[in-house]
């Protein structure tokens, strides 16, 4: 067979892809099934955005300052000034605040998802539900992804809103623009058109990062070692499928528009 | 009630992960309301017979019919129909750590079962009450010692009325007077709620206090089945070797043991 002669590294990864390909079928099979566990993802929401406000706060405000900043001396030499709020606008609603935000998720939540899961597996608490009839997957799983897939869109709307008010303030240390016609410059670059691509993005990079770090920490080998491997490996792979959903959404949002 | 009913019927079960066989031919019948204790060294595949009877792990060939049912044929929905009826209680009492006590043994209810919450409620105080544990009910898990552990792994698997327990080395890990005390709770338990039971032991005391019968797996297969006393005085040496530990303690009164607690005194034999 062809796949005898590939090299291990290459059937692993077609191997993983398959796995959490698989994984998220059974998602999508069974999200729609009793018992719906409004509590948990009630739970769920709560730890995925309370806790990450804090800190995608922190990274949207820099993100959003350093770019204004950085646009003042390479614009001012032609006058442009003025172009900076549509360009900040721009840069950060549709590509740098979703990536951005995206990745410190993947970072924060996917890891935080996979070693939850690794260590409830390594420490037999998967089985104990298995064995007692209680569907894990159902539980653990899909209350996760649900609230990953919408909390994060959220988390990323927000980061947005503080870059787009960091690069006010950035604009304000070398000029003296009114709040309202900052937001102005900002919106009237923007249409509706084109906000659909990147809010569509969001959800993917949600959804993205609930199943990979269920994957990984449902999936995790026995061993305290695992819970590492678990954390670890969710972040990689759900920062790499962030850039690569990035680069599907801009090919399609192109075509379309 | 037909007391020769046959509750788990395991017919030459065979088990390998890669090249390395576990189980060569397990053959092993339980009647209702029994208990056997499975004696073996580490590694030789006893918990590994009792994830395929609750279908953790799948065979490779043989039959494991559980109460009539055999466990490879089943959809998962007939599986967890059938997991309803039996009780796993893990070696580390696998308590779920993010709820406390009394939301772990809420959870099998509140997933399986119609009950109103106060119904959930008394059957949460009546289980803690059952293990001697009821002061610990707003506890989280690692608030407790591993005995404690244990015994609300066992409250949350009897809290679900189950017609089979598994009992995965119950008292691994233990000082000798905690291994006493949770022996006592599983004849207590076998017992008050009539079940049958499998118990994978390396711990004699815990062998002589539970058992109705036992088998000493080895080499992948059941090699002797007896009573504690036919199995002490057999001719085979690793059969042998188990129980010379517990000859050493026999002046120690652990393995004659006799429980202060009334009720106790008056389920035992």
């Amino acid at each position: 067979m062809f796949k005898n002669y590939l090299p291990k590294s290459v059937k692993e990864v077609f191997l993983e892809t398959w796995g959490i390909f698989d994984f998220s079928m059974r998602f999508f099979r069974e999200v729609f099934k009793p018992p719906y566990n409004l509590n948990e993802i009630i739970k769920q929401f709560f730890q995925i955005g309370n806790k990450s406000l804090g800190l995608v706060g922190i990274t949207g405000f820099i993100i959003g300052f350093v770019l204004a900043l950085q646009a003042i001396p390479t614009l001012q030499p032609f006058g442009a000034t003025s172009l900076i709020p549509s360009m900040v606008g721009l840069g950060i609603i549709l590509e740098i605040g979703p990536v951005i935000t995206g990745l410190i998720c993947a970072g924060k939540i996917g890891s935080s998802i996979g070693a939850e899961l690794g260590s409830m597996k390594v420490t037999e608490q998967i089985d104990a539900m298995e064995v007692s009839a209680s569907n894990p997957f159902n539980f653990l799983v899909i209350s996760r992804v649900i609230a990953t897939s919408l909390m994060i869109p959220l988390l990323i709307i927000y980061a947005d809103a503080i870059a787009l008010l960091g690069g006010y303030l950035a604009m304000n240390v070398v000029s003296d623009v009114s709040i309202g016609l900052y937001f102005t410059q900002v919106f009237d670059a923007l249409d509706i058109g084109s906000l659909i691509g990147p809010v569509i993005k969001t959800f993917f990079f949600g959804f993205t990062i609930g199943i990979v770090g269920c994957y990984k920490g449902y999936n995790a080998d026995k061993g305290t070692e695992s819970v590492g491997v678990a954390a670890n490996s969710s972040v990689v792979i759900s920062s790499l499928m962030v850039i690569i959903w990035d680069m599907i959404a801009v090919q399609i949002t192109n075509i379309i528009l | 009630m037909d007391r020769a009913e046959t509750v788990i019927d395991i017919e030459h079960l065979k088990k390998s992960f890669g090249k390395n066989t576990i189980l060569k031919d397990i053959n092993l019948k339980i009647n209702r309301g029994e208990t056997i204790v499975t004696l073996g060294k580490s590694g030789t595949g006893k918990s590994v017979t009792l994830k395929c009877i609750v279908g953790l792990i799948k065979p490779d060939s043989g039959t494991v019919k559980v109460l009539g049912k055999n466990i490879p044929d089943l959809s998962y929905e007939e599986l967890q129909y059938i997991r309803k009826k039996i009780g796993f209680v893990f070696q580390s009492g696998a308590l779920y750590d993010s709820m406390s006590v009394r939301e772990n043994l809420q959870f099998p209810l509140m997933r399986n079962t119609d009950l109103s919450k106060d119904d959930i409620n008394k059957k949460v105080e009546e289980v803690l009450n059952d293990v001697g544990l009821s002061q610990a009910i707003d506890k989280m898990p690692s608030e407790l010692s591993g005995g404690m552990k244990k015994r609300i792994g066992v409250a949350r698997t009897i809290i679900m009325n189950p017609e089979i327990m598994l009992w995965d080395e119950p008292t691994t890990g233990l000082d000798p007077e905690t291994t006493r005390d949770i022996s006592h709770l599983i004849v207590r338990m076998q017992r008050k709620y009539k079940v049958s039971s499998i118990v994978v032991t390396h711990d004699m005391i815990c062998a002589k206090i539970v058992a109705n019968r036992i088998v000493v797996l080895k080499d992948g297969t059941y090699t002797d089945s007896g009573t504690y006393d036919e199995l002490e005085s057999s001719d085979d040496d690793f059969v042998r070797s188990f129980f010379e530990e517990v000859k050493e303690d026999e002046n120690s009164d652990l393995t004659n043991y006799k429980s202060s607690d009334p009720e106790e005194k008056s389920l035992k034999k």
